[in-house]
């Protein structure tokens, strides 16, 4: 196994941790930060790709490297806008939640957000 | 197994250690905290796997700036959850699925072709008529500099999303960064020192991300890092949205690409295209206001809406 | 010749002796974050390891580099110096104002 697919099976273990986080956890923040692991996860995929990519003397395909970079900084926007939208929502609402009021009944099977 | 592997595998532990962190830790100020950490670890494995340009563009931009947008969000918001924790079946059930994905991935990864396919001998083949030496830079810059174009436009749109959640009497106004009340001076004594280095390490990235790892997108962030910096100590002002230098400054980037790219019909041939000999001084000439505008996008992006002294 | 290769023995044992110690002040600095009960004597273990852990692993690393390197690896180490105490007075001066000291 060389580095490149350690790090490559890791990504895919922040993938799914990533999305676990996405679907599971009710408050946007968390979800917002679940949506930046699993970005994390992808582009790591996508840099192994990169690096399995090493020819004509460098040490990796700079192609999927450009992907990766761009990836990163459209990912920042998106996780600012995402944000924003959740502070209009908790200045608007009072609360930080993504489900209506009527359905926050405290009872055991809780609803899910 | 060399050291260099079982460094590797330390660092890839260390790494899913801090992700299941963040997931599972209760306060939301700590996975905040934790993803800034696991930020810095991804540029540590970006190192490894000799991707420099994205390690310098993980700690600045997916790290740092993010690390600062969140934690100007924690202020606003409270983070106490008032919607019930979802329950253990469908936990159970999203667990699953998760696994799933992830070992279907991973089947992928160990499954990819050998030898890999690789568009490296054709980047490097290009590079003597781009006229840089990083390949990086060449294909963010020639090979796919439309991509990069439409990028900027990313950034500006969601700018414009941004500006647009804030309310109707807001409209215009400053948006607010930090209010920090600094009694003995040393954020002020930060501000004045480091700027003047961050501005010149900047420059030094710009300049040198032609031929070695850096570009346009690690200095604007430098750029944006030294800004904040100098706002939040209370140097400099934050602008108004309706701020015509600022406007201005924030669609340079994606004008100086449309304008090269419409003279690339006069001067080579075709929409975005470089004459041969001209086309690192070109590359270079578009990259400066693109650095200054990506910088100022970032900036205001992590101010957020405007949220005061609105035009009535 | 042997004053070369002796030359050479001893850049290696250098590196070998100062990061170990930089790590080990590292080590310190963490076990310190873990351990101490307020966020005061955290800060203190903190600075140990940004201070003397990375000024070790900068020192130890200054033979390898060429002379521009070694001015960077030094200046980076200045730079954290800047950045980390600013920091660690804001934390302190928070911490002072939520549970003032007896």
């Amino acid at each position: 196994m060389t580095s490149a697919t350690l790090f490559g099976l890791c990504g895919a273990i922040l993938i799914g941790l990533g999305l676990f986080e996405l679907i599971t956890d009710p408050h946007p923040l968390r979800k917002i930060l679940g949506f930046n692991l699993l970005g994390g996860g992808v582009f790591l995929v996508l840099g192994v790709v990169a690096r399995r990519g090493a020819a004509a003397g460098y040490f990796g395909d700079p192609v999927p490297q450009a992907l990766v970079i761009t990836g990163i900084v459209v990912a920042f926007s998106a996780t600012a806008l995402a944000v924003a939208l959740v502070v209009r929502l908790s200045e608007v609402s009072g609360r930080v939640s993504l489900t209506s009021q009527s359905s926050e009944q405290p009872h055991s099977d809780g609803a899910e957000g | 197994m060399t050291v260099a592997f079982i460094v590797d595998v330390g660092l890839a532990i260390l790494i899913l250690f801090v992700a299941g962190w963040i997931v599972a830790v209760r306060s939301t100020f700590a996975a905040v905290i934790g993803f800034v950490v696991y930020g810095l670890l991804l540029s540590l494995v970006w190192v490894r796997l000799w991707a420099i340009d994205i390690a310098l563009t993980e700690a600045a931009i997916g790290s740092g700036v993010t690390g600062a947008l969140l934690l100007r969000t924690l202020s606003r918001i409270s983070t106490v959850d008032t919607a019930q924790s979802a329950n253990k079946s469908f936990r159970l059930i999203a667990g699953l699925f998760c696994a799933f994905i992830s070992l279907a991935i991973a089947l992928v990864i160990i499954a990819l072709p050998e030898p890999a396919p690789t568009l490296a001998p054709e980047a490097s083949a290009g590079l003597p008529a781009v006229g840089v030496g990083n390949p990086v830079t060449a294909v963010l810059l020639a090979y796919r500099a439309f991509d990069t174009f439409l990028e900027k436009v990313v950034l500006v749109l969601a700018l414009v999303g941004c500006w647009s959640l804030a309310a109707d009497r807001d409209w215009g106004g400053t948006p607010v960064l930090w209010r920090y009340s600094d009694p003995d001076g040393v954020l002020k004594f930060l501000a004045q020192t480091l700027p003047p280095i961050g501005v010149l390490v900047a420059i030094y990235m710009l300049w040198t991300g032609a031929d070695n790892p850096g570009g346009a997108f690690q200095a604007s962030a430098m750029l944006a890092a030294m800004w904040m910096l100098s706002i939040v100590a209370g140097l400099t002002r934050m602008p108004r949205t309706n701020d015509d230098r600022l406007r201005l400054t924030l669609v340079s980037g994606a004008s100086a690409f449309l304008l090269l790219g419409f003279a690339g019909f006069g001067i080579a041939g075709s929409f975005l295209a470089y004459p041969p000999d001209y086309a690192k001084a070109l590359i270079v000439a578009v990259e400066i206001p693109m650095t200054i505008a990506v910088a100022a996008t970032l900036v205001m992006l992590v101010a957020g809406p405007p949220q005061r002294g609105g035009v009535s | 010749m042997k004053s070369a290769m002796i030359l050479l023995l001893a850049r290696d044992i250098f590196t070998i002796v100062t990061v170990t110690f930089g790590a080990f002040f590292f080590l310190a600095g963490t076990v310190g974050l873990i351990r101490f009960p307020d966020t005061l004597t955290r800060l203190h273990a903190l600075t140990k390891a940004d201070n003397l852990g990375l000024g070790f692993v900068a020192l130890g690393l200054l033979p390898w580099a060429g002379g521009m390197v070694a001015l960077k690896i030094v200046c980076v180490w200045i730079l954290v110096q800047f950045s980390s105490s600013t920091a660690s007075q804001l934390i302190a001066r928070l911490a002072q104002q939520e549970r003032p000291r007896a």
